[in-house]
């Protein structure tokens, strides 16, 4: 889960990690009045959506007076944002942070991920801040710190350190720097993160050191354990349709194509998106219905897939494992006959009670084709959208 | 021969008085694999069906000699079930339950480190020798014993799809290893592709893997400087969009890095057979390995 860079600051705070002194604003006289609590110019107004690159994208601006951070939090606010992260459609500006400008000396990269491989928690630190740190690691590799930190040990102060004097800091700006590497390194385990990243974490030219930008990911499977972490959820930066299909605990991504498809299994899921591809046509969702799937949330999201105008005909994929086929047919007869079908459907199903699921469709006396394995069911659905 | 499971293998069940740890004990025992204890804290003394409850998986493996655990226990308590067999000293411990938190998962893994206990998943369909034992929640049917082919994914319902073709075209597997679709899991790749390649009966593997991470890249530099059984392999994604989380936690396009492009050129560039369409997979085993069938 993403959250907005203003909350992530919130949660900076809460640990000591030092950020510049700011408020969020919802239209352009609350940013002005934010910039006159401040006490002090000139102020940035910084959009906020759920991603990067947002600088380049007209969506971060310096205001002198109090007047102009009122007339560009106007511009910002309900401008369409593109970056090099939301796609060609953009997002749609709804707030912005404003915040005190800062006499910026040195722009510096940190971050704190966990490895997959290692299973290692990995800071990492680079004095080329500001930039794209893809980039970076790709052009000059010699520019990035990486310090290992076994999750068992927990973070030492060594660690800390190491980023801190690597980063080449004065030396008082260093010690505030290893205490925050420290203190982020508290948040991201105590929030179950998957990532939190300042980009760029500044060195002033009084020498503080603040994170100018915030960013921070949740993982998805902790957040049992986190209750006020949903409350940061903003339903505004995800696809309406997602978001109702997460109601039902359906995976659900939107994609531009009009062949919907459902299928149980998140890798099977994706390779039948890339079937529907290889035939000739273009997926309009990924789908996985899971494992435990019922009668009710196949239906769910027959309903879902449906409700995509795009979408000229459908691909059901399931091999049964865990679920049952005869299941899954009671619930694609259930969902047709409650949201009325208005495309074809292509049905393949393999494994447990195959038959009874079969013969469930069959005595359905819906538009249904069955295809007898994959490769027969990419052709009829290449056929159907032709 | 097969690897990390066979006929010898004598199951616990971590859950087993839970819907799907019964559902599924069922399927097993059905199958023939030798179910000896099922753990559920509280239930001690119980009998599920034939199978023997306990309190602990302590108990269970000195009262029954489990060597093996299927863990269904739910993702908020599923590390400390992971660890409990790993101290009770279980040879391999097959986590079955999705949505494990990450952090967790690290821990459990850094910890596994100084164990013996193998870890199969979290998040998979578990282990099939078919045949002899069946740890996980496969269709057992879909799979045709005897070998010679070794089988390793990153998926589940994948993973019996490309069974099945292999069994359609009347070729057996050793063993079927499901390695869990989360970023970090306990056996990878290499793991079992190290264990095909040293097992005499196995003497073709195949081995699918998905967007996300770098596993399937580093195994390929397995293979090419040791593997010299024939290798089939499919990577799922090549559609999925950057930066979206497809389903398995594990697998996401991030910073460039992951895609499916990227590991099918991998997969190429070590000798690997690589299959572009999943309906023809069948085929493309049968012309791959014609040579050890």
């Amino acid at each position: 889960m993403n959250i907005h860079e203003y909350q992530a600051k919130e949660l900076f705070r809460k640990y000591g990690v030092p950020v510049p002194r700011g408020g969020v604003a919802f239209s352009p006289e609350e940013a002005r009045k934010t910039a006159e609590e401040l006490g002090t110019l000139p102020v940035v107004v910084k959009a906020q959506i759920h991603a990067g690159g947002r600088g380049k994208g007209g969506g971060v601006k310096v205001a002198k007076t109090l007047d102009e951070a009122k007339e560009l939090a106007g511009k910002i606010l309900g401008m369409t944002l593109v970056t090099h992260q939301t796609g060609p459609d953009g997002k749609l500006v709804k707030k912005v942070l404003v915040e005190e400008g800062l006499d910026i000396r040195k722009e510096l990269y940190f971050s704190i991920i966990p490895d997959r491989a290692s299973a290692k928690i990995i800071l990492m630190a680079s004095v080329a801040g500001g930039m794209d740190i893809e980039e970076v690691a790709h052009k000059t590799p010699e520019k990035i710190i990486k310090v290992s930190v076994d999750p068992l040990l927990g973070i030492q102060a060594a660690h800390c350190r190491q980023v801190a004097y690597r980063l080449g800091l004065p030396d008082e700006a260093a010690k505030a720097a290893a205490k925050m590497v420290a203190a982020l390194y508290k948040l991201f385990v105590e929030y179950d993160c998957s990532q939190v990243e300042i980009n760029p974490l500044v060195l002033t030219g009084t020498n503080q050191v603040l994170a100018l930008d915030a960013k921070i990911n949740f993982d998805d499977n902790a957040l049992y354990r986190h209750k006020d972490v949903p409350a940061y959820r903003d339903l505004d930066e995800e696809d309406p349709l997602e978001v109702e299909a997460s109601k039902h605990n359906l995976n659900y991504i939107k994609m531009d194509g009009n062949v919907g498809n459902m299928v149980n299994g998140a890798g099977l899921a994706m390779a039948t998106m890339d079937i529907i591809k290889r035939a000739g046509a273009e997926p309009a969702n990924f789908l996985d219905v899971g494992g435990g799937a019922n009668a009710e949330m196949v239906e769910n999201g027959f309903r879902i897939i449906l409700s995509d105008k795009n979408v000229k005909g459908i691909l059901i994929n399931i091999f049964g494992g865990i679920l049952r086929c005869d299941v899954l047919a009671s619930g694609v007869v259930e969902a047709a006959k409650k949201v009325g079908l208005n495309v074809p459907v292509v049905v393949r199903m393999e494994g447990t009670n195959v038959d009874e699921g079969r013969r469930i469709l069959a005595e359905s006396g819906l538009n249904l084709t069955a295809a007898k394995d994959l490769a027969d069911a990419a052709a009829k659905v290449a056929g159907i959208v032709k | 021969m097969s690897i990390f499971v066979n006929k010898n293998t004598r199951v616990l069940v971590q859950g087993i008085t839970g819907k799907e740890g019964q559902f599924h004990t069922r399927q097993c025992v059905a199958y023939g694999t030798n179910v000896v204890a099922g753990v559920t804290p509280g239930k001690g003394g119980q009998k599920m069906d034939e199978v023997p409850v306990f309190n602990t998986v302590f108990e269970a493996v000195r009262d029954t000699g489990a060597n093996c655990a299927m863990i269904f226990v739910p993702p908020a308590f599923a590390a400390d079930a992971i660890l409990e067999s790993v101290d009770a000293g279980v040879e391999v411990a097959v986590a079955i339950t999705e949505g494990i938190p990450v952090l967790d998962m690290m821990r459990v893994k850094n910890y596994l480190a100084r164990a013996k206990t193998r870890l199969i998943g979290p998040n998979c369909p578990g282990i099939i020798t078919p045949g002899e034992c069946k740890v996980g929640i496969m269709p057992g049917v879909i799979h045709k014993p005897g070998g010679p082919i070794g089988v390793v994914s990153r998926s589940g319902t994948l993973t019996y799809e490309v069974v099945h073709q292999l069994t359609r075209k009347g070729i057996g597997q050793t063993t079927c290893i499901g390695i869990g679709g989360d970023p970090v899991n306990g056996t990878n790749f290499i793991d079992c592709l190290a264990a095909f390649n040293a097992d005499p009966e196995t003497r073709g593997i195949v081995m699918v893997g998905e967007i996300g991470g770098s596993a399937e890249e580093d195994a390929c530099a397995y293979i090419k400087a040791n593997v010299k059984k024939p290798v089939v392999g499919f990577i799922a994604g090549v559609t999925a969009p950057p930066g979206r989380r497809m389903g398995h936690a594990g697998a996401i396009i991030s910073g460039g890095s992951g895609t499916a492009a990227a590991k099918t050129a991998a997969m190429r560039a070590a000798g690997v057979a690589v299959c572009e369409d999943l309906g023809m997979f069948g085929e493309l085993c049968v012309e791959t390995f014609k040579a050890v069938i």
